[in-house]
């Protein structure tokens, strides 16, 4: 099962954090074989929002919703179930000054596939997934 | 003869289905299937009993029948829903499992439903719905809640058991210390729930405090942990007292003006050897201290007669477990009893000035009753008015008005009127 470990705090909190200090647990994290993709974020200062409204483009500058904590980085992580993810989740650094949400992943693409019959059988073949394509 | 087999079906479903019902979900994976062959496996007990007898051992016919009437049902339906195709599969190919209920299933449904990562409302109304078995319409009538807002809550939270994967297990090695905790904070809010004074019916609410001492009782047969033991220790020996602490009228009546003669003995001492055997483990925590305070007091003839001495001892140790103001202001009325009301008055207005318990009404009722004790009437007057402003339930409200009525027995002081203050007036 996975599970998306999105890792949350104030900006101030997290620069007090050593870059050393998050790789370090990101090697041991990969090397654990629990970690699909992980990855910091720019701070929020950098970050665009896009919205399409009546087919136009709308581009503002910063993030969805003002919030003291803001999103830093992520991890999709592989887990037996839930307390295996929060065991996963409590160890991130960030952790420790800010929060991790851990959100199941929905099998957005199995669901589809199993509701169009006609293309199940090719989709089950692993070449011929969305992203190959 | 078919009567007898229905009657043996009804005790079997009022003793054993949530056992059974435990086991189904071990084996199928998921609550609402699990709830559904549990009825399938019932309905048919009743069908089949009558003719082919009861089988030597109905529980585990009752968990191999509800797991094969689940299976049949999930492979009819797998033919509409190719999704479920491997699902049924591995369901089914799983070895003969072992039908036999378990004990450990009604731990893992007790963890899985006190799971921290429920909402804390949905945790209460799943343990009572799914553990203890009690229907929806009870637990929202008990808990003054409409019937849909809690059917939605307990859909969710089972919605969240199986999307976010929480796992139908017993916690293992460190975090079982962590998730027991939860487990007892939710059988001891439960029981509270039953025991505070009632703003619903009061039989109802009762009911949940039989329902929390059931669920205590189970788990220190499952898990006997020090804490657990303690826990239930505390739960015997607070409802102990529950025909003695309200009047007819449902009005409150202070542990030092109860008729002893009316506490319950046989909780006492079903209570008492568990408070020894949970300090005797030298792994006890709040709830055991806490258990050994109301011991002190269950075994104390009267309020003159009673240990106060080893009551402030008590509340020394429950302060260095779980430092708290609330324990510090006990420890202050326990002192008040020890050293007389001038050295417990001390205490509470130390506290009080630090502003900590400024908005707790039984602060301030703490202090008034310090005062009246010290025939500080005028004095005990404020502090009971502020009580009062500050008390949500009814009956706490009609005892502090009794206390305050009964101080205007002696003559009102002549107080000065009162000059504006505006400095009280700041929000």
């Amino acid at each position: 099962m996975k599970y998306l470990c999105l890792v949350y705090g104030e900006e101030k909190a997290l620069a007090g954090m050593a870059d050393e200090h998050c790789v370090d647990y990101d090697e041991r994290i990969r090397a654990s074989g629990h970690c699909i993709a992980s990855e910091a974020l720019q701070p929020v200062a950098t970050a665009t929002t896009v919205r399409v409204r009546n087919g136009k483009v709308s581009v503002t500058d910063g993030p969805f919703a003002e919030t003291k904590e803001i999103l830093a980085g992520f991890y999709l992580i592989e887990a037996r179930d839930l307390n295996e993810a929060i065991q996963v989740a409590s160890r991130i650094p960030p952790a420790a000054v800010g929060s991790v949400e851990v959100r199941p992943i929905r099998p957005i693409r199995e669901a589809v596939s199993s509701r169009r019959p006609e293309i199940r059988a090719e989709s089950m073949t692993p070449s011929a997934s969305p992203g190959t394509r | 003869m078919s009567d007898a087999v229905r009657e043996t079906v009804e005790a079997l479903y009022r003793n054993e289905s949530r056992r059974v019902f435990a086991t189904l979900v071990r084996l199928l994976g998921d609550f609402e299937v699990a709830e559904e062959a549990l009825h399938d496996a019932f309905r048919a007990a009743l069908e089949q009993w009558p003719a082919e007898g009861v089988p030597d051992n109905p529980r585990a016919w009752l968990v191999s029948t509800g797991r094969f009437k689940a299976i049949d049902g999930i492979r009819r339906r797998a033919r509409y829903d190719t999704l479920d195709d491997e699902q049924v599969e591995a369901i089914a190919a799983e070895e003969p499992p072992e039908v036999e209920p378990i004990e450990d299933d009604r731990l893992r449904l007790i963890f899985t439903c006190c799971h921290p990562a429920l909402a804390a409302d949905a945790q209460v109304a799943l343990t009572l719905r799914e553990v203890c078995g009690l229907k929806t319409e009870e637990i929202a009538a008990a808990f003054l809640t409409p019937a849909p807002t809690l059917a939605q809550r307990i859909v969710r939270a089972k919605g969240k058991i199986r999307d976010a994967r929480i796992p139908y297990e017993v916690p293992a090695g460190p975090e079982l210390a962590a998730r027991l905790d939860n487990v007892l904070r939710v059988i001891y809010l439960v029981f509270n729930e039953g025991y505070s004074a009632s703003s619903g019916e009061s039989h109802t609410r009762a009911d949940l405090s039989q329902e929390a001492i059931r669920l205590g009782r189970l788990l220190i047969g499952l898990l006997p942990e020090p804490e657990a033991i303690g826990l239930l220790a505390l739960m015997l020996l607070q409802e102990s007292r529950r025909a003695a602490r309200t009047s007819p009228a449902g009005d409150i009546i202070v542990l030092e003006e109860q008729d002893r003669s009316l506490w319950n003995r046989a909780l006492v001492e079903e209570g008492i050897p568990l408070v020894e055997r949970a300090l005797g483990s030298r792994r006890f925590g709040a709830y055991s201290v806490q258990a050994a305070i109301a011991a002190v007091h269950a075994e104390a003839p009267t309020v003159a007669g009673t240990d106060w001495a080893q009551i402030v001892a008590l509340y020394d140790v429950l302060l260095e477990i779980e430092p708290s103001p609330i324990v510090e202001l006990n420890r202050a009325v326990a002192v008040g009893m020890r050293d007389g009301p001038a050295a417990g008055l001390g205490l509470v207005d130390r506290i009080l000035a630090r502003g900590d318990l400024a908005d707790y009404h039984l602060a301030h009722a703490a202090r008034a009753d310090l005062c009246r004790r010290l025939d500080r009437a005028a004095e005990a007057r404020r502090s009971y008015e502020a009580a009062l402003k500050l008390a949500r339930q009814e009956p706490e409200r009609r005892f502090l008005q009794r206390r305050l009525a009964a101080l205007s027995i002696s003559p009102p002081p002549v107080r000065p009127v009162k000059q504006p203050d505006f400095k009280e007036k700041a929000p």
